[in-house]
């Protein structure tokens, strides 16, 4: 049975995000996307590559959460009539990256058709007895909990910082379907007006490399060095929770449970002890290297490397460094 | 404006999460209980908008008793009522948490509940999104900052989602789920506090708020247990220290494919 995809699309490729839960969701059987794009913007090569058969390009005009969930309740076999009984494990499902948007929408969908939705699953697999063997994530990330879920439509999303990104190993041809969208004005009433942030420039989820600061850092004056090193490596400074509580930075710059889970190539932890609600947003990254006083700060021992010095001291001679190369 | 603020009891974590020895739930013998930073932004957003245009606050929990705790908290933070509706503690589903709320608010005519973004322990995302389908009202999620305009009686939600602003204009009565960084909670004044201690708390049984009572168990989804992921620790390599090591840092940091 079919499984549906949400797909976010950045910059016209694929969000990375929406890569992984292609991968997820290829693991549970046939997969139809379902993007809120014009056909002629659909990256359909890319699509493919990760293994999608099926592309649903539903006419939108901007994102409205509810409005994206009833066009997608309506791709769903049987609904509202009836859900076609299946064998175990053989049900439609309907997944999304687990980001703002997409356990949103999901949720959405979870409350118009009337089923549960599991949010942050880092794997899914079809039960022995019937539904879904499921992993999600709780505290962020800290636990894991193991779930089945048996329901006539399985609707998950895949968390953004735990499930790789794979391409299918044998990519077939693709058929897109453009799909219009009959909506209410009830539904519509939930759409976002659309600007570019007043930040700008790269987003702290999707950035390749976080400069991150902590209390270590000592003041708002501080961060120009970490600043300075972002902007030389291309990246973003991200901050820990009482950077933001203290007022130096703004809280859309805070890593962790209650700010923004990142998944950088490298994150630079400078001054950051590692409380365990900000390893939740940063234990995506793919190495971590630690700039750290104190060498028995928890940080360390979640680092990949670690330098154990003064930030004001190692990151000036490391920019120095990096601009003599 | 009246206000209804959902709030959820939690375990204070610190260093490490560790669970029961049965695996079903985080082990509480060493540490206390709070609400999630999103929450207790929630009910300083509440607090504020009742300052600026008048009417009253209120906070409701679903859970044990003892959840009466980060109920007082909250008056002692500006709510001005609490209501508890009563659980033995056990989990209940999204659908059944949002059903039970959405029946106090119902049964309140609040204008507006707010709620945090998701919960810290479970992380559903979806408790304020389920009730406002029960309440047929609009919900916006994941806001950063609220404005409510009395002479339209419409609210402005503003949030950030990468990169773009993102702006959602409703009118009253409504759902919203807000963030950390809305605002900064104030701490609780000793008012406040010798308030809350005082405060009569409502109670309300959970059965009471649910029309059929098999919904508190989910035949659709069943935990099985929790764990610790294995993959937490990494091992650190030591470059050095001081500005000593930075040669070695940036021979590393080449090796990682990071430098331009």
């Amino acid at each position: 049975m079919t499984v549906f995809c949400l797909v976010e699309l950045e910059s016209g490729a694929v969000a990375d995000a929406s890569l992984r839960a292609l991968t997820l969701a290829r693991g549970l059987g046939p997969v139809a996307a379902v993007a809120f794009a014009p056909p002629a913007d659909l990256p359909v090569a890319e699509l493919a590559a990760y293994g999608v058969s099926d592309v649903y390009a539903v006419a939108a005009d901007g994102y409205a959460p509810r409005a994206w969930a009833w066009a997608i309740a309506n791709l769903v076999p049987g609904w509202p009539d009836a859900f076609p009984e299946g064998p175990a494990g053989r049900r439609p499902a309907v997944l999304a990256a687990g980001t703002d948007r997409g356990n949103e929408v999901l949720a959405h969908l979870g409350a118009i058709i009337g089923l549960p939705m599991a949010a942050n699953c880092v794997a899914a697999a079809p039960a022995p007895g019937g539904g879904l063997e499921l992993v999600r994530q709780r505290w962020a990330g800290l636990l894991l909990e193991d779930a089945v879920l048996d329901a006539p439509v399985a609707l998950l999303t895949a968390a953004t910082d735990a499930v790789a990104a794979v391409p299918a190993d044998a990519p077939g041809p693709v058929m897109v379907h453009a799909v219009k969208s009959e909506l209410s004005p009830a539904d519509l009433m939930m759409r976002a007006e659309e600007a570019p942030a007043a930040a700008g420039g790269a987003s702290l989820a999707t950035a390749r490399v976080v400069v991150g600061g902590g209390r270590g850092v000592g003041s708002a004056d501080g961060f120009a060095p970490l600043e300075e090193l972002a902007s030389l490596l291309g990246g973003v400074v991200g901050v820990s929770r009482v950077v933001t509580s203290e007022g130096w930075r703004p809280h859309t710059q805070q890593v962790g449970q209650t700010g923004t889970k990142i998944t950088p190539d490298l994150y630079l932890a400078c001054g950051i002890s590692g409380a365990i609600q900000h390893i939740a947003g940063c234990a995506g990254a793919k190495h971590i290297v630690a700039i750290n006083t104190d060498a028995s700060a928890p940080m360390m021992a979640r680092a990949d490397y670690a330098v154990i010095g003064d930030l004001h001291q190692v990151l000036p001679a490391l920019i120095e460094a990096l601009r003599a190369r | 404006m009246e206000i209804l603020v959902c709030v959820k009891r939690v375990p204070t974590v610190g260093g490490a999460i560790t669970l029961t020895a049965d695996g079903q739930a985080v082990d509480t013998r060493m540490s206390g209980f709070t609400i999630s930073p999103h929450e207790e932004c929630a009910v300083e957003e509440a607090v504020r908008l009742v300052e600026r245009h008048g009417g009253s606050v209120t906070v409701v929990t679903l859970g044990p008793v003892a959840a009466e705790e980060q109920l007082r908290f909250c008056l002692s933070l500006g709510a001005s009522t609490a209501v508890l509706v009563e659980t033995d503690g056990s989990e209940l589903s999204p659908f059944v948490t949002a059903a039970a709320l959405a029946s106090v608010a119902s049964a309140g005519g609040h204008d507006l509940v707010l709620l945090g973004n998701e919960a810290s322990d479970t992380g559903d995302y979806q408790v304020g999104i389920r009730m406002s389908y029960f309440l047929s009202q609009p919900v916006v999620t994941g806001i950063k900052a609220l404005d409510f305009a009395a002479e339209t009686s419409m609210l402005t939600a503003r949030r950030e989602y990468r990169g773009v602003s993102e702006t959602f204009r409703l009118p009253l009565p409504a759902v919203v789920t807000v963030k950390e960084g809305i605002n900064l909670p104030r701490y609780p004044s000793l008012p406040g506090r010798l308030r809350a201690k005082r405060a009569v708390i409502e109670r309300i049984p959970v059965l009471s708020t649910i029309d059929r009572p098999e919904l508190l168990t989910s035949p659709e989804f069943r935990v099985k247990g929790l764990r610790v992921p294995a993959a937490g620790k990494r091992s650190a390599v030591v470059l050095g220290s001081g500005v000593a090591a930075v040669p070695e840092l940036v021979r590393v940091l080449g090796e990682l494919g990071v430098l331009p």
